[in-house]
């Protein structure tokens, strides 16, 4: 902590030396864009539907008489384009050259419509910019971008913003986080969210924090659980309408899982959903005793939101202990389970639960995707159980479930047409063998769907575990497995894909073979690409229709992140983490 | 006032007891305040295998990467205070971690750390693991009659092309480096995950024709999906662009040859194996 401190001050005393410097930077980011909108015409800055810069774009317009009404305009716009509204956010399709949300916008495509960098050119694609966050560990954030501006995360709470064209920082913050606590998986975070003139940040000690957006500074600051009982946060929130939504983990303590909606502009919680029901609520009966109060269900990976039916979709995770059933007999609703919540005062709508009493860590908190196809409103999801669900999402009514990665431990389907377990898969004393293992066929990982294709891409792995029960009691704070995992020494090597999945068939249309598993997340571009990173250290582009790999790009560092993409001066970017670092790419 | 006297000297001595039984029990890590408690020794087997048998496998007996601990004889740690900074901090320079940074699980409490020394002391076997075996002999194989040393080094000595095998002997079972003389393609050095990986390449093998038509044959040093670094048995080094091969073909048959019981026979792997035992140890 004192090595952190001593940085963060010399940190901090630079950037006050450089106030002048930056400010003057902020002033040329205006006045590059005035020039820009004013003087170029860019052959094809972003795809036709962001019809801002052609309107205003024009050179022919010289310097006609009217040029101060343009500037007027241009003046508004800018000022508007200051602020982060929902209305933006729900028409995020209109300015694809921000990220407005961790998954860029409310349906979790992570479909950019971006397309000046396609099939064609993609093999010239060269490194921009590097921004060292100077964090150890694993980086798991997507960025924001927002007129120029990168906002994003690295562990032990860090955000800052950066000059997205040059990657020179404007602020950096850091959140104190206590010393004493116990994240299970590492202290990452996945992101931020956007709103008005704040940015939001969910923090390893279960605080739920606003940042001004322009400085970095705290505007408020709400604790939302104790995490001395394991509860945290990892996810990167999602601003609708005026409310900042975000899900708590801790599914490795025993905690009892929320989602909570806070009030943007003072912070006063306006709602909590509660994942495991209290007594008298329905879906309490799917509990054993008093196993509900230590029931889990976190709710750790960001949901995506419908303004048509006006529900927020989030997914939750495993019951607690993870891989031990005995004492919570039944269901264990609401774990691992996709919630269909009103936006407003979240409530129950609907709810579909993926793996009912699950004992083999199976979270259901990979992102539900909300996708139109074959004149249905879907919302599908690639879960960590090896199955391929896709739901319609008016009703929250199962359609199929195809697996699309090794699995043994379901050789049948109830009346729904839901996967069920076999007794054999149920983790013993001795230990035995299921896939896929406790990191799942797919994890935290982002996909994408893309339109144009109509396939849904996912990273996924093969491998299978030995799972062994391991009693143990309930003890605030500490670890509650109930059980072991690890792999077998007989077993074969893990393997890792990135897999193209039709999503109305669940069909697996190719799949490209990684040299290792990797944790990195998608992203599918109008260009007809697909951009994907790997354990190696590699970020690559693939032909999306074929999965072809186009490019590739040696980061020297191991992707635990999913990379986005942004334009600025008509110039098409692409930005993902690697190692302790952020790179942007375009071409040159 | 003077009633209140004794009493206050005996609140004195109280205190002075309990501050020296907290010292004794608690206070540093250096007394197991579980020593030869079944329960806990219960308590320490579940906390054994969600945290350790990942490596150390279940039982304590070792697995493909960590050390059999039920051995009496451990390398790293001579009593239980030793133990504890062990499990605390892990081994600089080899693949134990620290307690809750190896990414699979969420760290242990002091507590649970005694509860695993408590257990690992249960199952400890007092005979002394090498018994059999002439390690003189052995070393005289390894060097010489059964050709190891073509490609493995110990102490510095010997060839490059397999792993360094001056730790196995201390990280591995007596059973597991048997099996991979006799079965070398049944494990290769694969790791769970980077922070668990034994060492840092797999030794697959691989067989790659260049642009020119010529025939490489070696083990992998590195490789990801657009490049391979890899070395052949004359410890050559090729830097080689997968997508200007005109094949390449990874295997996980391993580059060493099976040694059968004709190439070398039991009683002969028993003398290599407590040679390597022995230079484990020490």
């Amino acid at each position: 902590m004192t090595g952190r401190d001593c940085d963060m001050t010399a940190y901090n005393g630079a950037m006050t030396r450089r106030l002048f410097e930056r400010t003057q930077v902020l002033f040329d980011l205006i006045r590059n864009r005035f020039e820009w909108k004013l003087f170029e015409t860019p052959a094809q800055p972003w795809k036709s539907g962001a019809s801002a810069p052609r309107k205003l774009a024009s050179r022919e317009l010289g310097f006609s008489p009217c040029i101060a009404a343009i500037l007027f305009v241009l003046m508004s716009s800018f000022v508007a384009h200051a602020q982060v509204t929902f209305e933006r956010i729900l028409n995020s399709n209109k300015e694809p050259q921000n990220w407005l949300t961790y998954s860029g916008d409310y349906t979790g495509r992570r479909f950019s419509s971006l397309d000046q960098v396609n099939a064609a050119n993609a093999h010239s694609l060269a490194a921009k910019w590097v921004y060292q966050t100077g964090a150890t560990g694993k980086i798991e954030t997507t960025p924001l971008v927002i007129d120029g501006i990168l906002y994003a995360t690295a562990q032990d709470d860090r955000a800052f913003a950066l000059d997205a064209r040059t990657g020179r920082p404007i602020w950096m913050y850091q959140y104190p986080v206590p010393t004493d606590i116990r994240p299970c998986c590492g202290h990452v975070n996945r992101g931020l969210a956007i709103l008005g003139d704040k940015v939001f940040l969910g923090t390893l000690d279960a605080h739920v924090v606003a940042l001004d957006a322009k400085t970095g500074n705290v505007v408020w600051n709400e604790t939302a659980a104790d995490y001395r009982k394991g509860y945290s946060f990892t996810v990167a929130p999602l601003a609708v309408k005026n409310l900042i939504v975000i899900g708590v983990s801790g599914g490795e303590y025993g905690i009892r899982g929320f989602i909570d909606a806070y009030d943007a502009t003072t912070g006063e919680r306006k709602w909590r959903f509660y994942t495991v029901p209290a007594p008298g609520e329905p879906g309490h009966e799917t509990w054993e005793g008093d196993s509900w109060k230590v029931g889990g269900a976190p709710a750790w990976n960001t949901g995506t939101y419908d303004a048509a039916t006006n529900q927020i979709f989030w997914p939750t995770g495993n019951p607690s202990p993870s891989n031990r059933g005995e004492g919570r007999a039944g269901d264990n609703l609401y774990s691992n389970t996709l919630l269909a919540l009103d936006a407003d005062t979240g409530k129950l709508n609907w709810h579909f639960q993926f793996t009912k009493h699950d004992e083999h860590d199976w979270d259901a908190t990979q992102l539900p995707v909300i996708l139109d196809a074959g004149g249905k409103h879907l919302i599908a999801q690639a879960n960590r159980n090896g199955y391929f669900y896709v739901l319609d999402r008016t009703i929250g009514k199962l359609i199929s479930a195809s697996p699309y990665g090794k699995t043994t431990w379901s050789d049948g389907k109830d009346a729904e047409g839901r996967p069920i377990a076999n007794k054999a898969a149920s983790p013993t004393l001795e230990g035995h063998t299921v896939c896929p293992g406790a990191l799942g066929t797919t994890n935290f990982m982002a996909p994408t769907y893309d339109p144009q294709t109509s396939l849904f891409y996912v990273t996924a792995r093969d491998q299978c575990d030995i799972f062994s029960t391991a009693p143990q009691p309930y003890e605030a704070g500490h670890a509650y497995y109930g059980s072991a995992y690890f792999p077998s020494e007989e077993a074969e090597p893990y393997r890792g894909f990135l897999k193209a999945i039709d999503p109305l068939t669940g069909e697996i249309k190719w799949k490209f073979e990684h040299t290792s598993p990797t944790w990195s997340g998608v992203l599918s571009t109008a260009g007809g690409l697909v951009f994907t990173g790997d354990a190696e250290g590699n970020f690559i582009a693939l032909d999306a229709p074929t999965g072809k790999p186009l490019w590739h790009f040696q980061m020297g560092g191991a992707v635990y992140a999913a990379p986005m993409a942004f334009a600025i001066d008509g110039k098409e970017y692409l930005a993902i983490a690697a190692g302790s670092a952020l790179y942007a790419f375009a071409l040159p | 006032m003077r009633p209140s006297i004794p009493l206050l000297r005996g609140r004195g001595a109280l205190a002075i007891l309990v501050m020296a039984l907290a010292v004794v029990c608690f206070a540093a890590d250096d007394h197991n305040p579980y020593a030869n408690d079944p329960k806990a020794a219960k308590a320490g087997e579940f906390q054994f295998r969600i945290n350790c048998a990942l490596c150390h496998g279940l039982g304590a007996h070792g697995g493909g990467r960590g050390p059999d601990l039920t051995r009496a004889h451990k390398k790293h740690t001579h009593n239980d205070a030793e133990m504890f900074q062990v499990i605390s901090n892990g081994i600089p320079g080899t693949v134990m971690p620290a307690n809750g940074t190896n990414g699979q699980g969420v760290g242990m409490t002091d507590e649970e750390i005694w509860q695993i020394i408590t257990y690992i002391r249960s199952v400890e076997v007092k005979a002394p693991a090498n018994a059999s075996g002439n390690a003189d002999h052995g070393k005289q194989l390894f060097y010489g009659d059964a050709n190891c040393s073509l490609c493995h080094a110990v102490d510095g000595k010997g060839g490059r092309v397999g792993p360094d095998l001056s730790g196995v002997g201390g990280s591995r079972t007596r059973e597991a480096i048997i099996d991979s003389v006799r079965n070398p393609s049944r494990r290769l050095a694969w790791g769970l995950t980077e922070s668990t990986k034994e060492f840092p390449q797999e030794y697959e093998t691989i067989t790659v024709v260049t642009a020119d038509g010529k025939e490489i044959k070696g083990v992998a040093l590195n490789e990801d999906n657009f490049s391979v670094q890899m070395m052949d048995s004359s410890e050559q080094i090729y830097l080689l662009e997968k997508d200007k091969l005109r094949s390449f073909k990874k295997s996980r048959e391993s580059f060493m040859p099976v040694y059968t019981p004709n190439l070398l026979s039991d009683k002969d792997l028993d003398d290599v194996v407590a040679f390597l035992l022995s230079v484990g140890a020490k």
